[in-house]
């Protein structure tokens, strides 16, 4: 077996040094740097000592696809290519991880939809790959606008699934997140979503950590169940195969397996709460209004709170910074004040709203919406008007929505 | 992995399972000239299975197992179907991930196996059968080819889907009446050996299994041009006599009925120039380690 001494103060090929993750993300200096979400991507695997990255266009995740190509010619990841579909990319994705590398990919809408079967295969088969969700519209008739709709399918498949509200969130969470899913106790796949275009082709300012620190190398050997590559000796994995045989044990086995990987998704949560400083955010939750969102809505729900404080409306804010797994806890102690929760949402089914219904006690109180959808953007004076015919307060008719 | 790197410690040796303390005690890895007539005599690679009684796809894994070259660093990629029945058994590390993914699971793991090992022999076989390989995973199947990914995709085809009951395949022949080809299949066998030369493959045999020596040799030679060269592939008759009507004993004689000469069987073979030149240059150092051997053999007896 590789030897698992520590490489940290050593430095890789390209003369970055392996840097504790803790003191890289908390202690060293940052650069502002004015880049897309795209660009940050980029920047993020710069950093992340990944070993392979498959690629494959589909809007609007092909720029940080293509950015991160750029990588691998530079020499900062181990192997590059474009695989031949979605599905291929990810089963491509799931062969590296089996053969114990770091594994990152990006994906967006029909594409992700495509690739589904993988997922459940690879939260069962606990491999960590890292996979950048760019949402997108993914129903009939084509768009390619920003919709949430497909982290809804994603929120069952066994992975950890956050949703990141700016480039900011999406640099730290991308190596945060290599930290998270690599614990020998989670060691699952993590879906890290975002709006996409909101934050994949806006310009932001984004703090980086240094171009010369990296993150330590990915150790398969810590891994739950045996990295395929003959460096630990084979066993006949079975005396009897259980898939494929109508007896009790096979579905004993099973049931136990997915038992396993979703107590997997829940010990996250420790690490979760510890990298990313707590499963939400909060701001005066004290208020009897309070806004519950994840992803770009946050912002619109914080402008909205801004423009509510100039008529006298005070809001409260939740922003819900991991999906799976789910801040359950947290959600119902941050509302347990507010006599009316609005979601805010960039999808026509209130995925979202649906999940924080279920999870707090006098469910009423929850209004679903604002929902906009098939990649509208959601003006802040939407939620206010929401908000406002909800607490029966005279509000303005917004020009296009027929109120 | 080294042979010494399976030897069981003393203090747990006792509370081994005895399946496996046989398979470090008298396993063939490591062993240079291992083949199929250590069937029997070494501990195989696989010998339980639940396949049906007289399947010759178990006579193909046991002459497959026994005959790759570098068992001890070689990953194995499966598919959903009866193979993946056989591979818990396996005594090499193996993957079955989804149906029809098994090139694109070989791709990346070929690939991060390089990455993470450079500079040492780490082989990666497929092993499906024709509806993953030439139905649903055909698209993986040939842009794996086309990548010149640096492994050995072997189809066993029984011409059918056989693990779901005998439905329609790409590589059933024209005519045979099947579920779902309830009038009998409409189009030709998909001409995967041909398909597979023009999409870049350097090492192409289409035979039967009746042969464990022919088996031998096929495997040996698609493991080293796939190391070396690039992709390789083996399309191996495996009739699933449950499915075709046969008895536990008429395998056999149904693999020799279908490699005669005008038979969908008969030997194929397609090698590239450079793989040829390879197996020239293999079979020249095999011959003089042989050589060297036999030489020190004579030396120790005159000693």
């Amino acid at each position: 077996m590789a030897e698992t001494k520590s490489l940290i103060g050593t430095q890789n090929k390209k003369g970055q040094t392996y840097t504790d993750t803790w003191k890289m993300m908390n202690e060293a200096p940052r650069t502002p740097s004015f880049f897309t979400g795209s660009e940050v991507i980029k920047e993020a695997l710069r950093r992340a000592s990944c070993d392979v990255m498959i690629a494959y266009p589909i809007t609007p995740q092909s720029e940080a696809a293509a950015l991160i190509g750029e990588l691998f010619a530079e020499g900062y990841i181990g192997d590059y290519f474009r695989g031949e579909s979605e599905f291929a990319v990810m089963s491509q994705c799931a062969g590296s991880a089996f053969g114990g590398a770091r594994v990152f990919t990006t994906t967006a809408g029909p594409g992700t939809m495509r690739a589904m079967e993988n997922f459940p295969m690879w939260a069962g088969a606990r491999l960590p790959i890292q996979m950048i969700v760019t949402c997108r519209g993914i129903n009939s008739p084509l768009s390619i606008q920003p919709d949430t709709l497909e982290i809804a399918y994603l929120l069952n498949t066994g992975m950890l699934v956050w949703h990141a509200e700016t480039a900011q969130d999406f640099f730290d969470w991308i190596l945060k997140g290599y930290m998270v899913s690599e614990e020998p106790e989670v060691h699952l796949p993590l879906a890290l979503c975002c709006d996409g275009f909101f934050v994949t082709h806006t310009k932001d300012v984004v703090n980086l950590t240094p171009a010369d620190m990296c993150l330590p190398p990915y150790d398969p050997y810590r891994s739950p169940v045996p990295c395929m590559d003959m460096e630990c000796p084979p066993v006949r994995m079975m005396r009897d195969p259980f898939v494929m045989k109508s007896n009790y044990i096979s579905y004993a086995t099973h049931a136990s397996w997915q038992q396993e990987i979703w107590a997997a998704v829940e010990r996250s949560r420790k690490h979760s709460i510890h990298w990313l400083n707590g499963l939400i955010d909060t701001e005066n939750t004290d208020a009897d209004i309070v806004i519950v969102a994840s992803g770009t809505a946050v912002s619109q729900g914080r402008e909205a709170i801004r423009l509510l404080e100039d008529e006298g409306v005070r809001c409260g804010l939740v922003k819900v910074k991991t999906l799976r797994p789910w801040p359950e806890e947290e959600i119902r102690e941050a509302t347990k004040n507010a006599k009316h929760i609005f979601v805010p949402e960039f999808n026509v089914t209130g995925w979202l709203a649906k999940e924080i219904r279920a999870t707090v006690p006098n469910p009423h109180r929850v209004h679903a919406g604002p929902h906009v959808c098939g990649g509208m953007t959601m003006p802040p004076e939407i939620i206010v008007s929401e908000i406002k015919t909800a607490l029966g307060m005279k509000t303005f008719s917004l020009a296009g929505r027929g109120s | 992995m080294s042979k010494e790197r399976i030897q069981i410690s003393e203090a747990l040796y006792d509370i081994m399972p005895s399946d496996y303390q046989d398979l470090v005690k008298s396993a063939t890895y490591g062993k240079d000239d291992r083949g199929w007539k250590d069937i029997g005599t070494s501990k195989e690679l696989i010998e339980q299975h639940s396949l049906c009684a007289g399947c010759p796809e178990s006579m193909a894994f046991r002459y497959i197992l026994a005959s790759l070259p570098n068992p001890e660093d070689t990953v194995m990629v499966g598919s959903t179907g009866c193979t993946s029945l056989v591979f818990p058994m396996v005594a090499v590390h193996n993957i079955h991930s989804l149906f029809g993914n098994q090139n694109a699971i070989a791709s990346g793991l070929k690939r991060a196996l390089s990455v993470r090992f450079p500079g040492r022999v780490k082989d990666v076989v497929v092993l499906a059968g024709d509806g993953a390989t030439v139905d649903i995973g055909l698209d993986m199947t040939l842009q794996a080819w086309f990548r010149q990914e640096k492994f050995t995709t072997i189809c066993f085809d029984n011409e059918l889907y056989a693990n779901t009951g005998g439905q329609e395949s790409g590589l059933m022949q024209k005519g045979f009446v099947a579920k779902m080809a309830p009038v009998g299949k409409l189009f030709d066998k998909v001409r995967l050996p041909e398909i597979a030369r023009e999409s870049g493959c350097h090492y192409v045999v289409n035979c039967t299994v009746s042969k464990p020596s022919l088996v031998e040799k096929v495997i040996r030679n698609a493991v080293h041009i796939a190391r070396e060269i690039g992709p390789t592939y083996l399309q191996l008759y495996t009739p699933c006599i449950l499915e075709i009507g046969k008895n536990s004993m008429e395998g056999l004689q149904e693999m020799r009925d279908s490699e005669k000469p005008t038979e969908r069987f008969a030997y194929k073979e397609y090698i590239s120039d450079p793989a040829k030149q390879l197996l020239a240059e293999l079979a020249a150092k095999d011959k003089e380690r042989k050589a060297a051997a036999k030489q020190l053999a004579a030396q120790a007896q005159a000693n």
